[in-house]
């Protein structure tokens, strides 16, 4: 199965300059996703809902403020596709999962109302695996999304609704949630761009916790500038989210083109493997980010490597308290029993799906009296250790090179009964989650048989807008044909 | 036969009089409707995060200073266990990194009990199980009512350092009283705004090592506590001595019949798996927090008894006093008269005595007497100290004094108590010692003890008005003469 390139949306400003001077409506823009998801949804399945008559009513409201002469604001009449982990009022929002059925939040997620303030128009609640804990979208209880670029294979996950909407041009934006690599690994497996940012400048209110160290919100757009556009909507203070940033949100797009001149470039030599077309990509990028005129030199950093054992231990341990609450008794599933205790673990027996029920035994393990010192108290240390050798590598370098993924998007069943397979995919994200830095996924390069890679550019915190340049340097010298959108 | 020891340790969560909740902007208040006062932050919605109440952090440190701890920068940490009234199944509190440490407390006997922490942590909801008479394995369905989740906690542990029932009743007594005087609680233990459970065990009193303990909750009064400490103590023993031994484990006071029950045992307690809480930044009590902490904040109990105290002029130390003053300045301070007492002295009064009346007639009515003029309360007691009121009048003209306000001297003359002037006293004293010969003779030949009885004539013929001093130097003068 072949993908084909799919018309473009245009980008996210022309889309906002045509309906915030009237040229287009916001209803127009609409009606070609609507009919986008129409064609498509029945092969893909991207969203857990589509929510028409909302984002009709948001569409025309948009359309109202341009009439009466006012800016709806910088996405004007974009449409944006959600993650199904992040509020939205009277809408249900269900984690793909069974235990929170038929809950409607009474409130929005901050993101969701800053892109409403900028003038974006959500269509719908995209697909993930549940409570974002995966990497192919096979662990949703609502059945998994499919890659457009080849219908038998996984689009990635925790957030690979959201990079299929984007990457098969329903949407030309949409919004993930990483916490080891949940953006920027379906990202690349579906040859799109999807960032995660510092720790702290996006808003966590209203994303419904996996593990809420990791856990930060961010955008999925074919294009750098897109991605950066919408990073500066969502990003900047919210009082409501305690380590929420006290800073306004970055400048990207003023220095998105400025290029990589004298800039110094780490390809961090652990992650390139013998013989791997993931690597290969790296390679390649350094080489046309050298050709722009930056510094790049091979860098090792061993300890990046003790990542992944120990987010396997603190996100589990994060998530095991914070799934605690899926209890029956306030919202969601119930399934009653004699007693408070019984209903308890009925519910959580029917309405958790077993990789959910897999990391919250995981996590409530690493946290018992008598293990915590040697599992959680450990992961701690190695978090520390890999948070103090990225310090030591950003002495020497601004950026560090990384493939986005180990390999390209793997068919569907082939990593489902081994979790530490599934869990391997995250060897490249896990690093700069644990540290809190922002990381983007950029395509780079087609595999033999057409699959997209990516290239994962890393920064250290706060390092947004040296990152996106970077990101901008690298899509220019990537060839046109491995970035989607794409028709399956 | 051996002799034992109690050793109580105490722990007291109280409620903080805080406007709003401890992590959202829900109203913090007592007996409203249920779920009135609830918000996706504080029912633990999906989603929803955690921002610190600075004015809880604020009466934190305060009730850590009156305490005498040192603050420092602290943590919070997740304390996991399911129970339907936790919203989100998890309890936020201060673990091993609270924001108040190593403080004491001082009894009003002088003794002082030492304060391990004071950290801060969300309440609970409440549940109410219906039908089979409350109880939960019998109810039909229970109903929970989230109003009191996230309301901000103090929780104060005390060291092992309390040795009877009395003691344990005195600390809490104490605690109370400066948690109402430094504005951080209204210490209503009857609606739970305070609650106390006690750490109870016995050794013998050769014993360097401290015996099993038990934790005893449901204290729900002063008396309760004193009652379930005695009731413990007992049982320890009678357990002991009959050869058996005390198990660690949680056990409840039931008021009904006046005996402590086993709830559960050490092993079948709950393995909370704290962890330190991601949502929330670490807390550092830096000089703007402790500034606004002790803005408008006066002297604790113990300080304001010491400074009465001194007022007597025998050193502040309560514990060594037997003169009954003791009792008279802890009545004073706990009824918040002592600054009537200091003014009174200010301007003029005997200490002990402006202390006298303080602590019996005018605590009759502390909340009249908090509203005395402390110019007219030394008036007063000057009249009585120089002898122109006699005790009974001084009472009287007090109460009035309390009642309507007005000044001393004018109250005493409306109501007849004018000093008799020395001409009327003469003709009453050369009266009573014309109709009473012998009782004369004998005072004039050296016997004081009929003294008393003249006195006493002539109080009955001046109806009470004759000063006892003036009429005591009448008769000396004209024994003299
Ligand atoms: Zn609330």
């Amino acid at each position: 199965m072949t993908a084909t390139p799919a018309p473009e949306l245009g980008s996210l400003a022309a889309i906002a300059a045509c309906v915030r001077t009237g040229e287009r409506s916001a209803r127009a823009v609409l009606a070609t996703s609507l009919e986008r998801v129409r064609e498509l949804e029945g092969d893909l399945h991207c969203f857990n809902e589509v929510t028409i008559e909302a984002a009709e009513a948001d569409a025309d409201a948009v359309d109202r403020i341009v009439r009466s002469g006012l800016d709806p604001g910088p996405l004007a009449g974009v449409p944006v596709a959600l993650k199904d982990n992040l509020c939205t009022v009277g809408i249900p929002t269900t984690c793909s999962s069974k235990i929170l059925a038929g809950w409607l939040p009474p409130y929005d997620a901050t993101v969701v109302s800053r892109l409403r303030d900028a003038g974006a128009v959500a269509i719908g609640k995209t697909n993930l695996d549940e409570f974002a804990m995966g990497s192919s979208t096979e662990n949703s209880a609502f059945g998994p999304t499919r890659n457009p670029w080849d219908l038998g294979r996984v689009p990635g996950g925790s957030s690979g609704g959201s990079a299929a909407a984007v990457a098969s041009g329903i949407v030309p934006l949409a919004l993930g949630s990483d916490t080891g690599g949940s953006i920027r690994q379906p990202a690349a497996l579906c040859g799109i761009v999807g960032v995660k940012p510092t720790y702290g400048v996006v808003s966590r209110y209203g994303l419904i916790a996996f593990a809420s160290s990791l856990d930060q919100i961010g955008p999925f757009a074919t294009t750098v500038a897109d991605a950066a556009l919408a990073l500066e909507v969502i990003a900047g203070h919210d009082p409501m989210d305690s380590t929420s940033l006290d800073r306004p949100a970055p400048s990207l797009l003023a220095t998105l083109h400025d290029g990589v001149s004298g800039l110094r470039i780490g390809v961090v030599a652990d992650f390139l493997s013998e013989e791997s077309e993931c690597g290969d990509a790296v390679v390649s990028a350094a080489e046309a980010l050298a050709a722009a005129g930056a510094k790049v030199d091979e860098v090792r950093i061993p300890e990046l490597l003790l990542g992944l054992p120990a987010y396997y231990v603190i996100a589990p341990a994060e998530a095991s308290s914070n799934l605690s609450r899926y209890d029956g008794v306030r919202y969601g599933l119930r399934v009653d029993g004699p007693d408070a205790e019984t209903m308890n673990a009925r519910t959580r027996g029917e309405g958790f799906g077993p990789e959910v029920k897999r990391r919250i035994m995981m996590g409530t393990y690493a946290l018992s009296a008598g293990y915590y010192d040697a599992y959680y108290g450990q992961a701690q240390k190695a978090r520390t250790l890999v948070i103090r050798a990225f310090e030591a590598a950003y002495q020497d370098f601004d950026v560090l090179l990384t493939p986005t993924t180990p390999s390209v998007a793997f068919p569907f069943g082939s990593k489902v009964d081994d979790p530490i397979e599934m869990y391997m995919c995250d060897l490249c994200s896990i690093p700069s989650s644990l540290a809190g830095h922002p990381a983007a996924s950029v395509p780079f390069a087609l595999n033999p048989e057409g699959l997209p890679i990516g290239v994962q550019v890393l920064a250290p915190a706060l390092g947004e807008a040296v990152m996106m340049r970077v990101a901008a340097s690298l899509e220019a010298s990537a060839p046109r044909s491995a970035r989607g959108p794409v028709t399956p | 036969m051996t002799e034992y020891e109690t050793v109580v340790g105490l722990e007291v969560h109280c409620e903080l009089s805080t406007t709003t909740k401890l992590f959202c902007g829900c109203r913090n208040a007592f007996g409203d409707e249920p779920n009135t006062n609830i918000c996706p932050v504080c029912l633990g919605l999906p989603g929803s995060l955690p921002v610190i109440n600075r004015r809880a952090v604020e009466l934190a440190l305060r009730i850590g200073a009156a305490l005498n701890c040192t603050a420092r920068r602290s943590i919070f940490h997740r304390k996991n266990y399911f129970y339907p009234d936790m919203p989100k199944d998890y309890q936020i509190s201060q673990y091993d990194e609270p924001i108040n440490v190593d403080g004491w407390l001082e009894l009003p006997d002088g003794s002082r009990v030492g304060i391990e922490r004071a950290h801060m942590e969300e309440d609970t909801g409440k549940t109410t199980h219906v039908g089979g008479g409350g109880r939960i394995h019998e109810a039909s369905y229970s109903l929970v009512d989230y109003n009191r989740a996230g309301v901000p906690l103090v929780e104060i542990v005390s060291r092992p350092d309390v040795r009877s029932a009395a003691q344990a009743r005195a600390y809490v007594d104490e605690l109370r009283s400066i948690l109402v005087a430094t504005g951080a609680s209204d210490g209503r233990m009857e609606e739970g705004s305070l609650r106390v459970d006690a750490n109870i065990s016995v050794r013998p009193v050769v014993s360097a090592e401290f015996g099993t303990r038990c934790e005893v909750k449901n204290l729900n009064s002063l008396r309760s506590l004193e009652r379930a400490v005695e009731y413990e103590v007992e049982r320890q023993i009678a357990l002991i001595e009959s050869g058996g031994s005390v198990s660690q484990e949680t056990r409840h006071w039931d008021e009904g019949d006046s005996s402590t029950h086993s709830m559960r045992s050490k092993e079948e307690a709950n393995d909370y798996r704290y962890f330190p809480e991601p949502d929330l930044t670490p807390l550092v009590p830096d000089a703007a927090l402790l500034a606004a902490a002790g803005e408008g904040v006066g002297a604790m109990p113990a300080e304001r008894r010491h400074r009465l105290s001194s007022l007597l002029g025998a050193g502040s130390d309560l514990a060594t006093r037997t003169d009954g003053s003791t009792d008279q300045v802890v009545t004073v301070v706990d009824l918040g008269l002592d600054e009537l007492v200091h003014g009174a002295v200010a301007a003029g009064a005997d200490p002990r005595l402006a202390l006298a009346r303080a602590a019996n007639e005018a605590a009759a009515n502390p909340d009249a007497a908090r509203l005395l003029d402390p110019v007219a309360f030394a008036g007063l007691v000057k009249m009585e100290s120089s002898g122109r009121l006699s005790a009974t009048q001084s009472k009287e003209v007090l109460a009035e004094l309390m009642a309507n306000g007005g000044d001393p001297a004018q109250i005493a003359g409306r109501l007849g108590y004018e000093q008799m002037d020395t001409a009327s006293l003469d003709a009453i004293v050369d009266g009573v010692i014309v109709a009473n010969p012998l009782e004369w003779k004998r005072y004039r030949e050296g016997d004081d003890k009929v003294a008393q009885f003249l006195l006493g004539q002539v109080m009955k013929s001046s109806k009470g008005r004759a000063n006892g001093k003036l009429v005591a130097q009448a008769f000396a003068s004209r024994r003299e003469a």
